[in-house]
């Protein structure tokens, strides 16, 4: 349908997509958002909104957070209306070894550019006083920040789609029109739309996405749960977590992993998180992952002990092997962009992800090179 | 006849009878504040469902007035807003 | 597990549970019988601890009450239990884990290989200006004040909304003395006239509904067809309401508004099934006459879920009389199924009871449907959800203005539906007025998005955390 032409196809309506559509649109092209589900209906209405730097060793994705982070700040003023919060990371270790793990991981951070502040036990109070006083100590990093990520989503298409941008939720993309290799659009359930670009921002099924396409991207659902507490007045300041939960994001390990991961919200829930666990799409609630992810949380702060859960949810965090997402064009199949596979941190580098590809698709050069990012870095001919 | 204190007021109340019912047979029609609007609330759907009826009871926020079986010990205070505003940090 | 598992776990110890739990014991098996009450019965027959003596004449077929706890009486009960999840499947046993009302630091864990689950229903809501003030009940609240705690809601009542429940709620509280100003019934009660075949074949129904009627007229109770409460006034407690005649969509007829004054008003728009335990196990649903997601079950009561069976309000909102018989149906079912025989055919007398009852609860739900019309009584302003106080501006602006395309997205943007209730009161009406602004109708996903509960009742995280202690390792 002819009607339906456009400049760029952006398969995905989460957070990625929603980023990537505002700075394709922002930048004049024409832009229509497809997604089979809803509005965030998929991993990025499961998140909890986290914008981080702290997270994150000195590296390729380091610099995507930073760039990152500036960026959403620029959005929450651009844009608006999805409860940007630069509230801050607080990283807190129980053990002294823990402790000197943090600090010099933190060392390396700071020479990469990233604002830190080292805690000692008896600091902790003053900036979190309800924290257990049985730490070691911590690191606050100032350039930490949250968003509502649902909110996010929905904020920048609505900016988008005032800059002239199409969003279209419960189609389908069933697979991809073609000129020789050149991807030229995609097949929906709801027609073909022709495209000079597709974007393939479909989270956790971005895998299924690019193999539509004929082309392998390895992403793989690591599951988590959060726990949402009854409304609170401010009882945690910052973004709180445990030094292991860096560990457990790196880990290749398919096992449960779980450390505290502890936030407010502007709707004065708390969220706790933070588990992750190699299980396919398996929706089961996993009461063993409640109850740890509970015992952490009060460990950590023994306040909440009396507070009452009212509400769970899961997602499934999109991860490639090398726990780097994919973002960039993809040489074998001309037209087709990937941004996907952001693992925990989707909403946190959406913003840098969505303004790369627009840069690239525009034949701009890009703010930070995505060379980590490729999509063919898995694929044999990089192992050969 | 039987009471528990309420806002540094008696309020009778006979046996088995819930907290939130005696409050109604007392004349009282809300023990609650809202966090947003401060808008007063007190029982609605009588049953555990709606949740409206929450107070705070021997320094227990939160709890369902309509559930509660009332009892001679209790203390029992209007609750503001989300019950916690002593832990505000 | 310490303990050896169950044979059949009730969750529910209303009509239907009552009566699972008896034909359960009957057939032999091993019964928990799990209750959020302290006293069973359920919302029917809510009574006081001890004796029903003081509140018999507010009760319908008590006799039957009493029956069914003499047959129940075998079962270990655990009475004052939240269930707040269940797990498991047919193969690997169930586990229904609950927490004790009283005991601040109690939770109960029990396992069975069999569920019969009969968790009701509460009173459907739809939103109205004002309906937050203290003083609007549900009608359901109403009657559990004065059934379960013998305390009227106020001295000058109106009761509203749809469905036959509104008249044993009047009579009571005439009963008991309070001036019920009115009964403002939305629909046509000659919509009956249509499906005499319906009700004649449940006499007892007819009876049932001839009582209220003339307890109504005993009391001078006026009863006003096809009209609402519309809006209720008063600053810090109702004082008044607003009553208009409807149209056939249930839109206000101009110029028919009237201010009603009052203390109290009771209103219920027939019932919402709780599917937040059966939808945790990932049971097949359906949309009912009424509009109410309910659970899919067969002539066994069974769920598509195998060793899963659900029986009362859950599968259909009918009454406590057809709850009575699919409890007896599910009740003996799971019992023998887990003896390892397969169930035996529904002895015919249950059969056609059922379907007596179920013809009966059809017309009932084509008699008093809820039209789309209340939609327009609401102002931008008017509250949807009661617990995080979203407007039906910022429902519709979920939808208009971001994009929401269904109920569950709607309630994530705007917040409705995501306080303590979780949506239990304003689900109903989000998912209406999120299908109206996208111009669809209301879907069983659109139900099943503000339906699904995965803590099923709130539970502390020290009493969760202290699981894990018991339990031992993660």
């Amino acid at each position: 349908m002819p009607t339906d032409a456009a400049d760029v196809v952006v398969i995905g309506a989460g957070v990625v997509g929603a980023a990537t559509a505002w700075y394709a649109a922002r930048s004049g092209r024409s832009v229509t958002v497809v997604d089979r589900g809803s509005v965030a209906g998929g991993t990025t209405g499961a998140g909890e909104g986290n914008i981080l730097v702290s997270d994150k060793p000195p590296g390729a994705e380091l610099d995507l957070a930073r760039l990152s982070s500036g960026l959403w700040r620029e959005l929450a003023v651009e844009v608006g209306g999805f409860e940007y919060d630069p509230k801050g990371g607080l990283v807190v270790a129980s053990t002294p070894a823990g402790f000197d793990a943090l600090v010099a991981l933190a060392a390396e951070q700071s020479a990469a550019g990233i604002e830190t502040v080292v805690v000692p036990a008896g600091g902790l109070a003053e900036h979190e006083p309800h924290l257990t006083p049985s730490l070691a100590g911590g690191v606050l990093y100032p350039g930490d920040a949250q968003v509502q990520p649902m909110l996010a989503a929905a904020r920048l298409l609505r900016a988008a789609r005032a800059k002239g941008a199409r969003v279209r939720t419960g189609v389908e993309v069933t697979g991809f029109l073609r000129s020789g290799d050149r991807v030229t659009g995609v097949r929906t359930s709801a027609g073909d739309l022709p495209a000079s670009t597709v974007v393939n921002a479909a989270g956790t099924w971005g895998g299924e996405i690019a193999s539509l396409a004929g082309v392998d991207v390895p992403v793989l659902p690591r599951r988590g749960f959060i726990l949402v507490t009854e409304p609170l007045p401010r009882i945690v300041r910052h973004k709180v977590y445990a030094a292991e939960y860096v560990a457990d994001v790196a880990s290749d390990d398919a096992d449960l992993q779980t450390s505290p991961v502890i936030e407010g919200t502007e709707a004065g829930t708390i969220l706790i998180g933070a588990s992750r666990e190699r299980v396919g799409y398996d929706r089961t609630l996993s009461v063993r992952v409640l109850r740890a992810l509970a015992a952490q949380a009060v460990a950590l702060f023994p306040v909440l002990a009396g507070v009452q859960v009212i509400r769970t949810y899961r997602g499934f965090r999109p991860y490639c092997p090398d726990h780097l997402p994919v973002i960039g064009p993809d040489p074998r199949a001309p037209g087709l962009y990937h941004a996907c596979g952001h693992e925990g941190a989707g909403i946190g580098l959406a913003a840098a992800t969505g303004r790369l590809i627009a840069q690239l698709v525009d034949g701009e050069r890009p703010d930070l090179d995505v060379a980590p990012f490729r999509p063919e870095r898995f694929g044999p001919e990089v192992a050969a | 006849m039987t009471e528990f204190e309420f806002d540094e007021r008696d309020v009778p109340f006979t046996d088995g009878q819930t907290v939130g019912a005696a409050l109604v047979a007392a004349g009282v029609r809300s023990w609650r504040t809202t966090r947003r609007e401060s808008r007063p609330r007190g029982v609605f759907c009588g049953i555990g469902v709606c949740f409206d009826c929450l107070v705070t009871i021997d320094d227990v926020p939160n709890q369902r007035a309509c559930l509660v079986p009332a009892a001679e010990t209790m203390v029992v205070r209007t609750q503001e807003g989300d019950g916690r505003g002593h832990l505000a940090v | 597990m310490a303990t050896s598992p169950y044979d059949v776990a009730v969750v529910g110890a209303g009509p239907a549970g009552l009566a699972a739990a008896a034909a359960a014991l009957a057939g032999g098996a091993r019964v928990a019988l799990i209750d959020a009450g302290r006293q069973p019965g359920g919302q029917y027959w809510r009574h006081r601890p001890g004796d029903l003596g003081a509140v018999a004449d507010l009760h319908h077929d008590l006799r039957t009450f009493r029956a069914l706890v003499a047959g129940a009486a075998g079962a270990v009960t655990f009475p004052g239990h939240h269930v707040w999840t269940m797990s498991g499947s047919a193969a690997d046993g169930f586990v229904v884990r609950s927490v004790a009302g009283d005991d601040p630091r109690g939770t109960a864990e029990l396992a069975a290989r069999s569920l019969v689950l009969a968790p009701g229903a509460y009173d459907r809501q739809v939103p109205f200006r004002s309906w937050d003030l203290p003083g609007v009940y549900t009608a359901g609240g109403a009657q559990a004040l004065l059934k379960g705690n013998e305390v009227l809601v106020g001295r000058r009542v109106v009761v509203g909304g749809t469905g036959p429940f509104l008249l044993p709620v009047a009579a009571g509280l005439a009963a008991r003395g309070a001036r019920v100003v009115g009964v403002y019934e939305a629909n046509g009660p000659a919509g009956w006239a249509r499906h005499a075949g319906a009700v004649a074949r449940v006499a007892a129904k007819l009876t049932e509904g001839a009582g209220y009627a003339a307890a109504l007229a005993r009391h001078r109770v006026p009863f006003h067809a096809r009209q609402a409460v519309v809006a209720a006034h008063g600053d810090d407690v109702v004082e008044a309401v607003t009553v208009a005649k409807l149209d056939h969509e249930w839109r206000v007829v101009p110029g028919s508004e009237r201010v009603v004054e009052c203390d109290a008003v009771a209103v219920g728009w027939g019932f919402t099934p709780q599917l937040e335990l059966p939808l945790a196990l990932g049971v097949g649903t359906r949309v009912d006459a009424d509009g109410s997601l309910v659970v899919e079950v067969d002539e066994h009561q069974r769920t598509t879920v195998p060793g899963v069976y659900v029986a009362g309000e859950a599968c259909g909102v009918g009454g406590a009389a057809l709850a009575v018989a699919e409890g007896e149906i599910a009740g003996t079912a799971a019992a023998t199924a887990t003896t390892g025989a397969g169930p035996a055919a529904v002895p015919a007398r249950l059969r056609r009871r059922r379907r007596a009852l179920r013809r009966f609860a059809a017309a009932m739900h084509a008699v008093h449907p809820v039209r789309d019309g209340w939609q327009t009584w609401l102002g931008d302003d008017t509250l949807v959800c009661r617990c995080e106080e979203v407007t039906a501006g910022e429902v519709r602006a979920a939808v208009e203005d971001l994009g929401a395309t269904d109920p569950r997205t709607a309630k994530l943007l705007s917040r409705a539906g995501m306080g303590w209730c979780q949506g239990r009161v304003c689900g109903y009406a989000t998912a209406c007025l999120t299908a109206s602004a996208c111009g669809s109708a209301v879907s069983a996903l659109d139900l099943q998005g503000v339906s699904e509960r995965p803590i099923a009742a709130p539970i502390s995280l020290g009493r969760l955390a202290g699981d894990a202690g018991h339990t031992g390792q993660q």
